[in-house]
């Protein structure tokens, strides 16, 4: 009755954990993939009045011509990006229906796509689901999670359609600088490869400045597809906004698809994101709490032996187990049933991945450094 | 502002050592820093925001007074308003524009306590031409915190 391809989708590992945290009750909880701020009082108040004056019915398929606009010139900018908001911009449901327009829009059965692991969850099944193959590239630890531009360069001879990049990153933080960039697209751009970017937590960078890869050269921009949105940056997951901006062609193509698939996004959401842009304070208060707890909480947890890298962006850390010898499902378990504490386990963003964990600092500094004291006490059991 | 005067502005008992790792300075630093800010008067003082309304048999008021006064030849406002914040009954006092003066904030056991501070000490100095009486019926914010309990949006305790 089922698809193969959906059939086959390995349903994840971990959902059982997921559960299992769900269940209990006073959980200090690093698993919250969200910011813990609530979306900036203007954003929300403009949302209220929209209601009240009615405004209630669909968008233009593209989305609102003032929130095209508006974000248009708002990359201009911050990153000299010159899209045209009428032909090069797409409002969608969040970055997930953006990169899901993506991949339809531009895979042919059996179409392949690069991953770099570890990777957001979603990466790869959108792929499947969308009749392509998944590449991946393992990134090591000792290579800060980083993609090397020569094991890049060896996956390339098998000919791919495109690339996922997500910086800064879910899970690991880890972000590219200009030049870091620069190395990855002079291996991308001899091959006809399309990059389809994930810049979500582009507004949570905390050292250096980000970098949008269209921004590289006028050929870096041909063949990039920019995601980004407002859940992160501007804690408004709730309100589904997300944006696509490329090429004309290929903005062209995945309207096509949200005309028939989405219709719009909707119209309120919308609305309030319009003014999120204009929340730029908001944004660095935000930006500058969060920066605080990552330099707090990493060194906690590399003073009480969970080693852990320094991230540069978003707002998780990625620590290893790899002094316990324990499993990370083992050890996330562990840690919830006798000290309520929720961590994932790395195996949720790929293989390979048994010996780490993901923890979120978007939480009070007074649940953070609770949590602290709890997994030293759980350390000391092992 | 910088990080540390910010993390101490919503919390003034953050310890040394959290300061410390919050701002990535050693705590040696953050001391030196926060004396001299004492020294140079940046920060004035650390207190506690206590919502009165929640203390069972603290029955007090507060009023909020309009004071239009006649200012005074070379010293001009100072020295009336400096007469009037000296009286123990005035919590704060500013000098503002608009069609009064000086506004007070002014707290008291009960409403005559109130009553007899305006009309037996503030209203009869020769500088204060006027007074108008504000008493405070509800607290909703004070000092950017809100009082009145908010209900708070749950995050899912795990996603991805």
């Amino acid at each position: 009755m089922i698809a193969k391809h959906i059939e086959q989708l390995a349903p994840s590992g971990i959902r059982e954990f997921f559960d299992l945290v769900l269940g209990m009750p006073d959980v200090i909880s690093l698993g919250v993939g969200e910011p813990d701020f609530i979306t900036p009082w203007r954003a929300r108040e403009k949302a209220i009045t929209a209601l009240e004056e009615g405004l209630t019915s669909y968008t233009s398929n593209k989305g609102l011509f003032v929130l095209r606009r508006s974000i248009s010139r708002h990359l201009e900018k911050k990153y000299g990006l010159k899209y045209d908001a009428q032909d090069e911009t797409l409002i969608t449901v969040g970055v997930s229906e953006g990169l899901d327009l993506a991949l339809r829009a531009i895979l042919e059965p059996g179409d392949k796509v690069i991953v770099a692991r570890p990777h957001y969850v979603a990466y790869p099944a959108l792929v499947v689901i969308n009749g392509g193959k998944v590449l991946s590239l393992q990134t090591k630890e000792e290579d800060n999670f980083k993609i090397k531009p020569k094991e890049l360069s060896t996956l390339l001879k098998q000919n791919p359609k495109a690339i996922i990049l997500n910086y800064p990153s879910n899970p690991t933080g880890v972000t590219y600088s200009r030049e870091e960039l620069k190395e990855i697209w002079k291996v991308l751009s001899p091959k006809e490869i399309i990059v389809i970017t994930d810049e979500v937590y582009d507004e949570l960078t905390y050292e250096g400045i980000h970098c949008s890869f269209a921004s590289l050269d006028k050929k870096s921009r041909q063949r990039t597809i920019l995601l980004n949105g407002f859940s992160k940056g501007y804690a408004m997951t709730g309100f589904r906004v997300g944006y696509a901006c490329a090429d004309k062609r290929i903005i062209s193509a995945m309207t096509k698809i949200h005309s028939f698939s989405m219709l719009c996004g909707p119209v309120i959401s919308q609305i309030a994101a319009a003014e999120a842009l204009l929340a730029q304070k908001e944004v660095k208060q935000m930006r500058s709490e969060y920066n605080r707890r990552r330099d707090f909480f990493v060194k906690e947890l590399n003073r009480i032996g969970l080693r852990t890298q320094k991230p540069q962006g978003a707002f998780y850390c990625f620590p290893s187990l790899k002094n316990f010898k324990i499993k990370a499902l083992d050890f996330a378990k562990g840690l919830l049933m006798k000290e309520k504490v929720a961590v994932v386990p790395g195996t949720a963003f790929g293989e390979g991945l048994e010996y780490y964990l993901r923890m979120a600092y978007a939480n009070s500094l007074d649940n953070l450094k609770e949590a602290v004291i709890r997994i030293e006490r759980f350390i000391s059991t092992l | 502002m910088n990080d540390l005067l910010e993390i101490l502005e919503q919390n003034s008992r953050v310890s040394v050592e959290d300061l410390a790792k919050l701002t990535g300075k050693s705590k040696k630093e953050i001391q030196r820093a926060i004396k001299d800010y004492e020294k140079k008067g940046v920060i004035v003082k650390y207190k506690t925001v206590i919502n009165k309304d929640k203390i069972k048999g603290e029955k007090g008021v507060v009023a909020i007074i309009e004071v239009q006064v006649t200012p005074q030849k070379d010293v001009g406002f100072d020295m009336v308003a400096s007469r009037i914040y000296k009286f123990p009954e005035v919590k704060g006092c500013y000098l503002l524009s608009g069609t009064y003066d000086l506004l007070l904030v002014v707290e008291g056991k009960d409403i005559h306590t109130v009553a007899n501070f305006v009309s037996e000490k503030l209203a009869p100095l020769s500088a204060v031409k006027g007074t108008v009486t504000h008493f405070m019926l509800k607290k909703y914010k004070e000092d950017g915190v809100v009082l009145v309990k908010e209900e708070k949006g749950k995050r899912l305790a795990i996603t991805y």
